[in-house]
C-alpha cells in the first residue's frame, strides 16, 4: 500500500474521521465492560454520570483537569518543536518540591510566599529539562530516554527527601512533607465551591501559550524548528537556542502542575502526588493536536474519563484501569484518524 | 574498598549478574532488531509489563513454563504487530505510537490482572524456572555456583544473542533488515518490501521484549507485581545505543550494567548502606544509563534511516 496526500480534504473527512475515532473508543469501552461481566451501556452511563452527573462530579473533573492542562501544555509546547519531553512527571515533582520548600521553610507571609513558590517551581521544572536539552543540542544525546530516566531518578530523590530532610516531624512516621501554612495556599476560585485558583492559572497559561505561539517571533521559530530543523537553521533561526527556550517553557509549565496540586489541593508533598499526570499529559496534548486551547478541552475530557471511571468502578465493579486503556486507544485511534484526513491509502 | 572486593569474589555476585542481565538481554536484543530495521520501539516498557503478566498468568492458569514463555512471546508479537501497522505502512510518529503502545500494554495487563484476581492483596506465586544442573560444570567449586547455576531462560537469553548476531550478519535476511534501516531505497530496488521487513522486525523484536518481561515473573521472581518492570525498558533503549546497535556489544553492555546493579544491591547491606540513603543506590542504574548515553554520543553509529518512515511513492 501507498499513501497519497489529499490536497483539500472535505469537511466530512476532517470532522468525520476524528468522530469515528472517538466512536471506536466508545466501542472498546463497551467491549471491556462486557469482558468484565458488566452491562456495557450501563457502564458508559455510570462513567458519564461520575464525570459530569452532579455539581460534585463536575468540580471533581475540573480539579483533576487542572494538573493535566499544565502537563498537556508542557508536552504540546515541546512536541511542537519536536523536542520529545517525556519527563513532565519529573518536572512536576521538581515544581512541587520547590513549592513546599519555599512555602514551609522561609516563613514568608502568604501574599509574598505564593508568587515566590510559583516562580521557584517554574525555575526548578525548567532546570530539570535544561539538562536533557543541553545534552541534546551539545552532544546529540537523545532526549526521549534521558527525560524518561529522569522521572525515575526524581521519584527516588523525592522519596529520599520525604523520608529524610523534608519529613514532617508531626507526620506519625508517614513519608510526607510538612503542610503549607493556611495563607500560603491558593484560594478558592469561587467562594463555596471546591475549585482552587490553580484552575484559573491553568486557563491563563493556556491562553498565554496560545498568544506566544501565534503572535510572537519565538512561537514562529518554535514551529519552524519543529517542521524542519535544517530548513529553520538555513533560514537563520538559532535552532539550538530555540530548543533551549522551548525546554524552559515546557519544564516550567509542567512544574506549575506540581505547584497547583500542592498549593491548591493537597497542601503538602507526598510521593504519590501525581498518579502519572506527566505521562497523561502526552495523551492530552496529542488529542488536542498540540493546540494550547485544545489542551484545555482535551484535559477536561481525559479528566472526565478518569473521574468517571473511578466512580463507575465503585458501582459496577469494572477495574479503574479501563480509563487508562481507553485513553491509550483514543490516542492511537486519533493519530491514525488525523493522518487519514490528510492522506489516502492507495493500493500498490 | 574491602567490602567491594569481598562482593566481587563471592560466587553469588556473579550468579546475580547473569540473572539480572537476562531480561535486559532479551529486551535489548528486541529493541535492537527493531532499530536496525529503522523503527524506534518505545512500546518496550509496556510490552515487557504485558509479557511479565501474560507468562505468569498462563502458568498460574495451568500451562507449563515453556508454553507460558510462548504465550508471553505471542502477546508481545501482537502488540508489536499493532505498533508495526501504525508506524510502518501508515508512517505515524514512532514516538507517539510507541508511548501509546506502552500505555495500552501496561494498562491492559493491570486491567486483566484485576479482572482475574479481584481483591487479592498479595499476588499468588507460581513454581518458576529452577537453576539447571549441568553435569561437571555446575560441580566446579566457586565457578559452578558463579556461572553455571542459572535457569534455562538465562541460557536462552545468551543463545538468543548469538542467534540474533548470526542472523543479522551472516544471512540474507539479516542483510535485508540492516539495509531497511540504513538505505530503504536500495532494498526496494532489490525488489524486496521495506514495509514487510520492518514490520517483521518490529513483531519479532516485540516478542523478545515480552520474553524479557516474562523472565521477571517466571525466573527471577515468582509473582507479578505492578511497577515491577520499573523502567527496565527505557534502560534497554539506552543499552542499544551503548552497544552501538551491535548484538555482541549490547550483550556486554547488559552484563556491565547488571554488574553495577548487582553491586549496588549488595553495597546496601554493607556499612556504607548505613550512611548513604538507599535511594542513592537505587538511582545508580538510571544514572548509569544516562552516563552511557553521554559516553557513546560522540561515536554512536545510528542506523541512517532510524525513525524515517518509508513511503513507496516518495522519492
Amino acid at each position: 500500500m501507498r499513501l497519497d496526500p489529499i490536497t483539500a480534504p472535505s469537511p466530512a473527512r476532517r470532522l468525520g474521521l476524528p468522530a469515528l475515532a472517538l466512536g471506536a473508543t466508545v466501542l472498546v469501552a463497551m467491549g471491556l465492560a462486557l469482558i468484565a461481566g458488566a452491562d456495557p451501556l450501563a457502564t458508559l452511563g455510570l462513567i458519564l454520570k461520575g464525570a459530569a452527573g452532579s455539581k460534585f462530579a463536575l468540580l471533581e473533573t475540573l480539579n483533576r483537569a487542572t494538573p493535566l492542562i499544565f502537563t498537556g501544555l508542557a508536552v504540546s509546547v515541546a512536541f511542537r518543536a519536536r523536542l520529545w519531553n517525556i519527563g513532565a512527571e519529573a518536572q512536576l515533582y521538581a515544581g512541587a518540591l520547590l513549592t513546599v520548600v519555599i512555602g514551609t521553610q522561609l516563613g514568608l507571609p502568604g501574599p509574598l510566599a505564593l508568587p515566590l513558590m510559583a516562580f521557584g517551581a517554574v525555575f526548578a521544572g525548567a532546570l530539570v529539562l535544561l539538562g536533557p536539552v543541553l545534552l541534546k543540542t551539545r552532544l546529540g544525546v537523545d532526549e526521549v530516554v534521558t527525560t524518561l530516566l529522569l522521572n525515575f531518578i526524581m521519584a527516588l530523590f523525592i522519596s529520599y527527601l520525604l523520608e529524610g530532610p523534608l519529613k514532617d516531624p508531626m507526620g506519625m512516621g508517614w513519608p510526607k512533607s510538612p503542610a503549607l501554612p493556611r495563607d500560603a495556599r491558593l484560594p478558592r476560585l469561587i467562594e463555596g465551591l471546591r475549585l482552587h485558583w490553580g484552575f484559573g492559572l491553568a486557563l491563563i497559561s493556556a491562553l498565554t501559550v496560545w498568544v506566544m505561539q501565534t503572535r510572537t517571533t519565538l512561537g514562529y521559530e518554535i514551529r519552524a524548528t519543529g517542521l524542519n530543523p535544517e530548513a529553520a537553521r538555513f533560514a537563520g533561526i538559532p535552532v539550538g537556542r530555540v530548543l533551549v527556550k522551548t525546554a524552559l517553557i515546557s519544564g516550567g509549565l509542567a512544574a506549575l502542575a506540581g505547584f497547583s496540586e500542592v498549593a491548591g489541593l493537597k497542601g503538602n508533598l507526598t510521593a504519590d502526588l501525581s498518579p502519572g499526570f506527566g505521562y497523561t499529559g502526552i495523551v492530552v496534548a496529542m488529542l488536542a493536536l498540540l493546540h494550547p486551547l485544545g489542551v484545555v478541552v482535551s484535559a477536561l475530557f481525559v479528566a472526565g474519563v478518569f473521574v468517571g471511571a473511578d466512580s463507575m468502578s465503585r458501582a459496577a465493579g469494572v477495574p479503574t484501569y479501563i480509563a487508562d486503556i481507553l485513553l491509550a486507544t483514543a490516542l492511537l485511534f486519533m493519530v491514525l484518524a488525523i493522518l487519514l484526513t490528510k492522506v489516502r491509502v492507495v493500493r500498490g | 574498598m574491602t567490602e567491594i572486593v569481598d562482593i566481587l569474589i563471592s560466587a553469588s555476585f556473579w550468579a546475580a549478574v547473569l540473572r539480572i542481565a537476562s531480561p535486559l538481554i532479551f529486551a535489548t536484543l528486541g529493541e535492537l532488531i527493531c532499530e536496525r530495521a529503522g523503527v524506534l520501539n518505545l512500546g518496550i516498557e509496556g510490552i515487557m509489563v504485558f509479557g511479565a503478566f501474560a507468562g505468569w498468568m498462563a502458568v498460574y492458569a495451568g500451562l507449563g513454563l515453556w508454553p507460558g514463555v510462548l504465550v508471553a512471546l505471542l502477546a508481545g508479537m501482537a502488540f508489536g504487530a499493532l505498533h508495526a501497522l501504525l508506524t510502518v505502512p501508515f508512517g505515524l510518529s514512532q514516538h507517539v505510537v510507541g508511548l501509546g503502545i506502552t500505555m495500552l500494554a501496561t494498562s491492559s495487563a493491570y486491567y486483566a490482572y484485576r479482572l482475574a484476581l479481584p481483591e487479592v492483596t498479595s499476588p499468588p506465586r507460581i513454581a518458576p524456572f529452577q537453576p539447571l544442573h549441568i553435569p561437571v560444570l555446575s560441580d566446579i567449586p566457586w565457578l559452578g555456583q558463579a556461572l553455571f547455576s542459572q535457569t534455562a531462560l538465562t541460557w536462552a537469553a545468551f543463545g538468543c544473542a548469538a542467534l540474533v548476531a548470526l542472523v543479522l550478519y551472516r544471512t540474507p535476511l539479516g542483510l535485508a533488515v540492516r539495509a531497511a534501516g540504513e538505505n530503504p531505497q536500495a532494498v526496494e530496488a532489490q525488489g524486496l518490501s521495506v514495509a514487510a521487513i520492518r514490520m517483521g522486525a518490529v513483531i519479532v523484536g516485540s516478542g523478545l521484549m515480552a520474553v524479557g518481561g516474562a523472565f521477571l515473573t517466571m525466573s527471577a521472581f515468582s509473582s507479578f507485581f505492578f511497577e515491577m518492570v520499573n523502567g527496565r525498558g527505557w534502560i534497554c533503549i539506552a543499552l542499544v545505543v551503548f552497544g552501538a546497535w551491535k548484538p555482541g556489544k549490547a550483550l556486554l553492555g547488559a552484563l556491565l550494567f547488571a554488574g553495577f546493579d548487582a553491586l549496588q544491591i549488595r553495597l546496601q547491606q554493607t556499612p556504607m548502606g548505613q550512611v548513604v540513603p538507599y535511594q542513592v543506590f537505587l538511582m545508580i542504574p538510571y544514572v548509569l544509563s544516562i552516563l552511557a548515553l553521554i559516553l557513546m554520543s560522540r561515536r554512536a553509529e545510528v542506523p541512517a534511516a532510524l525513525m524515517t518512515p518509508f513511503n513507496r511513492g516518495e522519492r
